[in-house]
C-alpha cells in the first residue's frame, strides 16, 4: 500500500484525465495520476482533430512545443453512394491565420506531450498501472482506489474518473450502467502513410495546410455512421464509424466496412500506394444529452467520455473531455481552497459549472438527435444518399430529356421512395431536432 | 495491376504492436452449451475477429490481438455471456499513433 496520502487521484491520462491532472498540480493540490499504457498515449485512439481554444485555456503556448500535425484550412462533406460523392466542400484562407482554430494531430504522440506538461506541473503519473476498483467507506463514500501493482491500495480526498467511454470503474462501483449498444459507436481506423508531396499534391494542400473528408451514405450498408479522412504530415488517418447496436442487428463486420470505404472511386485514388502501419478499433459515445450519467458523488467526479461528454453531431469529444476535466479540476480546487470536504454536494458546483458551460449547452441543443438518426437510420444513411446521388446525376448528365420532364422524374424518385408524408415528417423531425 | 485490399484481420492486426500477457486473458466466456445471439453476433461485430466458434459449437475468446475497444462488453457483459476487464498495466495493445 502507498502510505502517502493525495488530495486527488485521476484514472486514465487521456484528454480528461491530462486536463484535470494539469489543472489541480498548477494550483499546487498534490495529485496522482494513474495510467495502464505504458505511457500517456498508448491506449488512447482518436480521428484525430484537436480544438485549439480548449488546449489554450489550460496551456496558452501550446503551438510552441506541441506535436501538431496540420492546421484544417478546408472541410469536406460527403454523401455517398456506391460509384459517387456529392460534396460540400468549404475552404478559407481564413483559416491560415497566425493561431489557427484547429488542428490534426495524432494522439499517442499528442498524449505524450501532454503527459510531460502534467509531470512539470507538479503531478505524480504512474503508468502500466490499471486500477482495478474504487475504494468505498462502509457509507459508499469513494476513498481512493485499488489497482493491479502490489497491495495497491491508495487513498484521496476526491477520484477524478477519466477513465474513457468504457467507464469500467464507476459501473464496477454501481454509479452508472454500461453505455448500451444503441449508446455507442464502434469505429476502426489505419493510418496510411504517404510522403508528404504526395498528401499535399492529393488534397491540394501546401506548407503546414490540412483537411477533413466526413462521408456519409451507403458506406455504412443502412446503418448510422460516418466514414472519415484526416490528412496529417506524412500520413492519412482514414476510418469508419457505425452504432454498435448497428453492428450487433446487421452482423455487418468493422474491417469488412473500412474495407468497402477504402475502395469507394472517390477514396481509393487518396491512399493508392500509401503504407498502413496501424489498424485500431475505438468506441464513441453517441447517446447524446440524455445519456449523460451521473456526474458527481460522495468524493468523485467523471470527466470526458467515461461522463459520455461527446457531440456526435459536430463530431466533437477530446475537447468536451479537456473542458469538462478542467471545470472539474477547477470546482476541486475551489472546494479544497474553502477546506470543505469532497461531498456529493460540494462536488456539485462541477455539474452547476459544467451546465453554464458550451459542453453542455450545446449537447442539451441536440438531445432529440440521436434518437431520430439511430431510428431511421435505413432511411438517412441509405434511402436519401441513394436519391441525392441520382438526381445530381440526373442533373449534371445532358441527354436531350427536357429540364421539365427531368424534374419531375426526379421528384417522383423522392416520392416514390419516402411518400409525401414521409418526406414531410423526415424534414420536420430534423428541423425539431437541430432547433 | 493494383493489389486488391486485404480483407483480412489477420493482416492489419500485424501492423500493431501487442505484450501478451500470457495465461491472464482479460476477457472470459461464459461456459454454455449453446451460444446466445449476443455471443454469435461477435463473431461478425469483434474488429480484432477475437471471437470464433469451436467444433464443438461454442463461442471461443482469444485476446492477443483484442484493441480493447469494449464492444463485446457492451453487446455482452450486461447478460453475463461474458467477463470483461482491462488487462494488467503495461500489457495489451500499444499504439504508436491511436
Amino acid at each position: 500500500m502507498i502510505e502517502e496520502r493525495f488530495d486527488a487521484i485521476v484514472v486514465g491520462a487521456g484528454m480528461g484525465g491530462n486536463a484535470a491532472a494539469l489543472t489541480m498540480a498548477e494550483r499546487g493540490l498534490k495529485v496522482l495520476q494513474l495510467e495502464r499504457g505504458e505511457y500517456s498515449g498508448s491506449k488512447n485512439v482518436q480521428g484525430a482533430i484537436l480544438y485549439a481554444d480548449m488546449l489554450e485555456k489550460l496551456i496558452p503556448n501550446f503551438r510552441e512545443d506541441a506535436p501538431l500535425e496540420r492546421h484544417l484550412v478546408e472541410q469536406r462533406f460527403w454523401i455517398v453512394d456506391e460509384c459517387s460523392h456529392t460534396g460540400l466542400h468549404y475552404r478559407s484562407d481564413d483559416f491560415n491565420e497566425e493561431k489557427p482554430n484547429r488542428y490534426t494531430i495524432i494522439r499517442a504522440q499528442f498524449d505524450k506531450w501532454f503527459s510531460e506538461k502534467v509531470r512539470e506541473a507538479g503531478a505524480t503519473v504512474l503508468c502500466e498501472t490499471t486500477v482495478t476498483e474504487l475504494l468505498q467507506d462502509s457509507h459508499g463514500r469513494v476513498v481512493g482506489v485499488r489497482t493491479d501493482r502490489n497491495g495497491g491500495e491508495i487513498h484521496a480526498d476526491v477520484v477524478v474518473l477519466a477513465e474513457g467511454v468504457n467507464g469500467l470503474l464507476g459501473t464496477r462501483a454501481g454509479l452508472r450502467g454500461r453505455p448500451a449498444p444503441d449508446k455507442v459507436a464502434l469505429a476502426v481506423k489505419e493510418m496510411h502513410f504517404l510522403s508528404r508531396e504526395t498528401i499535399d499534391a492529393r488534397f491540394n494542400l501546401k506548407g503546414d495546410e490540412g483537411l477533413v473528408i466526413e462521408a456519409a451514405g451507403t458506406i455504412s450498408r443502412g446503418m448510422t455512421g460516418m466514414g472519415f479522412i484526416y490528412s496529417n504530415k506524412e500520413c492519412i488517418s482514414l476510418g469508419i464509424g457505425c452504432l454498435v447496436a448497428d453492428f450487433q442487428r446487421t452482423g455487418e463486420t468493422p474491417y469488412g466496412l473500412l474495407e468497402g470505404f477504402k475502395r469507394h472511386p472517390s477514396v481509393a485514388p487518396l491512399i493508392e500506394g500509401s503504407e498502413v502501419k496501424e489498424y485500431s478499433a475505438h468506441l464513441i459515445p453517441e447517446g447524446g444529452y440524455k445519456a449523460i450519467p451521473q456526474l458527481c458523488g460522495e468524493g468523485w467526479v467523471v470527466v470526458g467520455d467515461a461522463a459520455q461528454l461527446n457531440n456526435a453531431i459536430h463530431r466533437e469529444g477530446s475537447n468536451l473531455a479537456m473542458t469538462s476535466g478542467r471545470i472539474a479540476a477547477e470546482a476541486i480546487c475551489l472546494i479544497k481552497s474553502r477546506k470543505d470536504p469532497m461531498t456529493a454536494k460540494n462536488l456539485s458546483l462541477y455539474k452547476k459549472l459544467l451546465n453554464d458551460s458550451f459542453v453542455i449547452k450545446d449537447l442539451k441543443k441536440y438531445k432529440d438527435m440521436p434518437a431520430l438518426l439511430h431510428t431511421h437510420s435505413q432511411n438517412f444513411f441509405l434511402t436519401y444518399p441513394q436519391l441525392f446521388s441520382k438526381a445530381m446525376q440526373d442533373y449534371v448528365r445532358v441527354d436531350g430529356t427536357p429540364k421539365l420532364e427531368r424534374e419531375k422524374l426526379m421528384l417522383n424518385s423522392f416520392i416514390k421512395a419516402r411518400s409525401w408524408s414521409g418526406l414531410f415528417s423526415d424534414a420536420l423531425r430534423i428541423a425539431r431536432a437541430w432547433r | 495491376m493494383p493489389r486488391e485490399p486485404s480483407q483480412r484481420v489477420e493482416d492489419k492486426l500485424f501492423y500493431n504492436r501487442y505484450l501478451v500477457d500470457s495465461g491472464r486473458a482479460h476477457i472470459k466466456v461464459r461456459p454454455h452449451t449453446t451460444p446466445s445471439s449476443r455471443l454469435l453476433s461477435m463473431l461478425k461485430a469483434c474488429p480484432a475477429r477475437c471471437y470464433e466458434l469451436n467444433d464443438k459449437g461454442h463461442v471461443e475468446v482469444t485476446v492477443d490481438g483484442c484493441m480493447e475497444c469494449g464492444t463485446c462488453r457492451v453487446i455482452c457483459a450486461e447478460s453475463g455471456d461474458i467477463e470483461w476487464s482491462y488487462p494488467r498495466g503495461g500489457f495489451g495493445v500499444l499504439f504508436k499513433f491511436g
